[in-house]
């Protein structure tokens, strides 16, 4: 006789599985919760009012202004994370979308074969590894020809660049994949060349996959600490231009974190820093969300 | 063949006391399906007897299949997939909540449209159900593996090679493994779901054979087949169905040269499907 | 020219266009791995570099601690995060009800593969290192990384196990098995390949993740003593309670310190390092994946 009868077993699987789930979906929330809760502090707790923070433009968290309140301005980091993060999906953009059309439309067997893995490989290679060729490649190339000390938010991008074009590259590709042949088919079938099939056809209909793609791009871009971090230069100022130091959120949060106790003020709006970074995270999955519900309904 | 002795299932002792005896084996009422909101079948009523082949035929997506998957309630495991109607299993109704489902699908067997041997040897491939349902000592299942591969006429095949892997056979040779693993369970009830449609003339004709024998040995088969020489082959009753909707039962036979149904002689003298 | 002939042109173009990107895309790649290994091979294949100790302010500093703790980090992490990741998998596609309680599940899990790893870092800071009184330790960012692997993991198991075609899981059933039974011994055994090949792909990202470790493992690597077996003891390779820096982090550490003389040297020998370990990883999982899945259908 079994030890247990089926529904016994039944039970006890489902009860194993599901505190696996019910644990992330707990590690989740508690992470959400404790980010705002201590994201917060520093507008109840310390009194600073959320508007100089977003949208003051000095960070000396040290020093306090004219008006006697911290100066503890936000948005050189928060206009540096954007911008880094625009920036590189621009460049990578047009490699990752030619490639990905590339491997559905022209040259499939290459794309699984030898295109795909290498894809994969790249994702692979790690952020601070990108961080070294930054260091020792790119920078010294903008140097070289743009004069100043090669770091900043072009030298940010351009390694960004690099490590977001797997993950924009591969959800390309899928949603690409994804049209249905029987589209192309009315297209040849009406005498069209393969290219004119692809921008008139093949790529409006997979446009909201794309957009899925560039954003989780975004994503993984405006969240990516140490590589940019070791480029970017780490100058809290406006940006002014592509080729003079600025700052991230990240790469404040990398770099300051250690250095001041819990509960300071400076503390409290690092992780208000982090509460900004997590925000736009789920923002940008929302977004997500939303573009999926809507391609949803478009093909129903 | 007998219940199974080593498991009392609730529906067992209706059996053992007799409360068969105007009650057919198996009976239906009003089974209907929907999947999410589509009805797929509607109400089909049935009944089946012991020792007995009845074949459902009809074109295809006529809910022939869908009312096959209802009896063993395996319609169940398909997402927003509901069962209504009343299944009646030796005079219990089970299409309830309160229903072992595991106990009525080790007693009411089935064998799927493609050969679905497990990866696994030949030997294994029968041993594991029995086995997960509490037969632990080897002698048992190693005449519980023999019967069955003889039953399923494919001992003779393989006796020399259990321990191979079941996906090196031919795929009549997996299908008839496939048999064997059902019958296994010692089941009251074999459904089959189109069991030859994968499969040439030389291996449908074995499994035919099977099909035959099991119900010589008191099995009740009832077989899905859109192949009606199929039906006339192997079938004591057969019946129609067409859009989600059970039209004509009836001895095979008489339902094929004498159909009710203008539906049915339509489909008989190949006008449809 | 008319409409045709441009409309060819054109189409030529584009395609030459399109070829001449992805060219770009591999000289790109294969450059940068082998930037990282030629600038790097000469530290990273020398035994005293790999087993020495590292140095901050004189040259010849080795990563014998990071190459270990690197190691050990892996190991404890794919022991937490395999069964979890497992077992959620296993329950998305065995159990989960249609309706909210799976669909926050899974949002949750997206949402955790899209956090950036620093805030998942950051957040182990405050729970493990601070709330839990762990310190800076190994622990501490052994369950840092499991958050970041745990849903790079519940959806290579979640595609592995759907991709078993869907007549096996019938069968099981059709026997009057649990769904349990026949995901354990039918559904997972068959997923195997798939999944081993998954979950070494991505031991090879947390392996070269930095940002979540930095401040959970800590910044700062005590020297080993492989003859020590007092757990307690900061010195124990073992103890999972002392700090513990890694590959990725030394490269971080010595690079934003810049105090150390070989700093070049010895950031390219450590890349070097990490770089082969994680194309080590890469080559394993697709050549034992093919194997296993040769082995299993040849049978």
């Amino acid at each position: 006789m079994p030890a247990m009868s089926k529904r016994g077993i039944e039970r006890r699987g489902r009860l194993i599985t599901g505190s696996c789930i019910a644990l992330v979906v707990l590690l989740v929330v508690t992470l959400i919760f404790m980010v705002f809760s201590r994201g917060l502090d520093t507008f109840f707790k310390d009194g600073i009012s959320p508007w100089s923070f977003l949208f003051g433009t000095t960070w000396n968290p040290h020093q306090t202004g004219d008006d006697g309140a911290a100066l503890v301005g936000a948005l050189p980091m928060i206009a540096g994370s954007f911008a880094v993060t625009l920036l590189s999906c621009l460049i990578s953009l047009p490699f990752s979308l030619g490639s990905s059309i590339f491997v559905v439309e022209i040259a499939p067997g290459f794309g699984s074969r030898v295109f795909r893995p290498m894809i994969e490989l790249l994702t692979g290679i790690p952020s601070v590894v990108f961080g070294v060729v930054g260091l020792t490649v790119v920078v010294p190339w903008i140097r070289s020809w743009a004069g100043g000390t090669g770091y900043g938010v072009l030298a940010g991008s351009i390694v960004l660049a690099f490590m977001i074009l797997p993950t924009v590259t591969s959800l390309a590709t899928d949603a690409i994949a994804a049209v249905p042949d029987a589209y192309r088919d009315g297209s040849y079938g009406l005498g069209c060349t393969r290219w004119q099939t692809i921008v008139h056809v093949v790529l409006p209909s997979a446009l909201p996959g794309i957009l899925t793609a560039v954003i989780m791009g975004m994503t993984r871009a405006f969240g990516e600490a140490l590589a940019v971090q070791m480029v970017v230069g780490n100058a809290v100022q406006m940006p002014r231009g592509l080729f003079t130091p600025a700052a991230t959120l990240t790469s404040v949060l990398t770099m300051g974190m250690g250095n001041e106790a819990m509960g300071t003020m400076y503390n409290d709006v690092l992780w208000s820093l982090a509460l900004v970074l997590l925000f736009m995270s789920l923002v940008f999955i929302l977004i997500v969300h939303l573009i999926g519900k809507k391609g949803a309904a478009r093909h129903d | 063949m007998t219940l199974d002795s080593r498991e009392v299932t609730p529906e067992a002792p209706a059996a053992a006391m007799g409360a068969t005896t105007a009650e057919p084996l198996l009976w239906t009422k009003d089974v209907t399906v929907d999947y999410s909101g589509k009805r797929a079948l509607k109400g089909t009523s049935l009944s089946f007897e012991a020792g007995t082949v009845t074949a459902l035929i009809g074109p295809s997506g006529c809910g022939k299949s869908t009312y096959l998957r209802s009896i063993n309630l395996m319609n169940r495991e398909i997402e927003g997939c509901v069962i209504g109607g009343e299944v009646h299993y030796h005079g219990i109704e089970v299409n309830n909540a309160e229903t072992d489902t595991y106990a009525l699908r080790k007693q009411i067997g089935m064998v799927f449209q493609q050969p679905n041997p497990f990866r696994k040897s030949i030997y294994e491939n029968v041993a594991f159900a029995p086995r997960c349902h509490g037969m632990t000592r080897r002698s048992e299942l190693d005449e519980l593996v023999r019967k069955s591969l003889s039953a399923a006429a494919i001992w003779d095949e393989v006796k020399d090679k259990l321990g191979k892997s079941a996906l090196a056979l031919s795929g009549g040779q997996q299908q008839r493994l496939c048999i064997a693993r059902t019958l296994a369970m010692e089941p009251d009830v074999v459904l089959m779901d189109e069991p030859c449609s994968a499969l040439d003339p030389i291996a449908t004709f074995a499994i035919e054979e099977t099909i035959r024998d099991m119900a010589e040995r008191g099995i009740c088969v009832v077989i899905v087949t859109h192949n009606m020489e199929q039906a006339g082959r192997v079938a004591d009753r057969t019946a129609f169905f067409l859009l989600g909707d059970m039209i004509e039962c009836g001895p095979t036979a008489e339902l094929f040269e004498r159909p009710k149904d203008k539906r049915l002689e339509d489909y008989l003298t190949g006008r449809f499907g | 020219m008319t409409s045709t002939q441009r409309a060819r042109l054109s189409d030529h173009v584009a395609t030459g266009i399109l070829t001449a990107i992805v060219a770009a895309i591999l000289v790109a790649l294969v450059a940068i791995i082998l930037y990282i290994l030629i600038s790097g091979a000469g530290k990273a294949f020398d035994i005293s570099f790999l087993t020495g100790r590292p140095q901050q302010f004189k040259e010849g500093g080795g990563i014998g601690p990071e190459l270990f703790n690197s190691f050990y980090l892996l190991v404890l992490t794919l022991l937490i995060s395999l069964p979890i990741s497992l077992g959620g998998a296993i329950f998305l596609t065995q159990y989960a009800p249609p309706g909210p309680v799976t669909s926050i599940a899974k949002t949750a899990i997206e949402t955790l593969s899209s956090l950036p790893s620093i805030v998942v870092g950051l957040f182990g800071m405050l729970t493990f290192v601070l709330s839990m009184g762990w310190g800076f330790s190994i622990i501490s960012g052994a369950l840092a990384l499991t958050m970041f692997n745990v849903p790079i993991l519940v959806r290579v198991i979640q595609q592995a196990l759907e991709a078993v075609p869907r007549d096996q899981r019938d069968a099981a059933l059709a026997l009057g098995l649990s769904r349990w039974e026949a995901t354990v011994h039918i559904l997972v055994p068959r997923a195997m390949p798939a999944i081993i090949t998954g979950v070494i792909l991505s031991a090879g990202r947390v392996f070269g993740e930095a940002a979540a470790l930095i401040y959970t493992a800590g910044q700062s690597a005590p020297v080993l003593d492989f003859t020590n077996f007092d757990l307690t003891s900061a010195s124990c390779p073992w103890n999972v309670f002392r700090p513990a820096e890694t590959l990725a982090v030394h490269i971080w550490k010595i690079n934003s310190e810049g105090v150390v003389p070989d700093l070049a040297a010895v950031s390219t020998g450590t890349a070097a390092v990490l770089m082969i370990c994680v194309l080590a990883f890469n080559i394993i999982a697709r050549l034992l994946g093919r194997a296993m899945e040769r082995k299993v259908t040849a049978e």
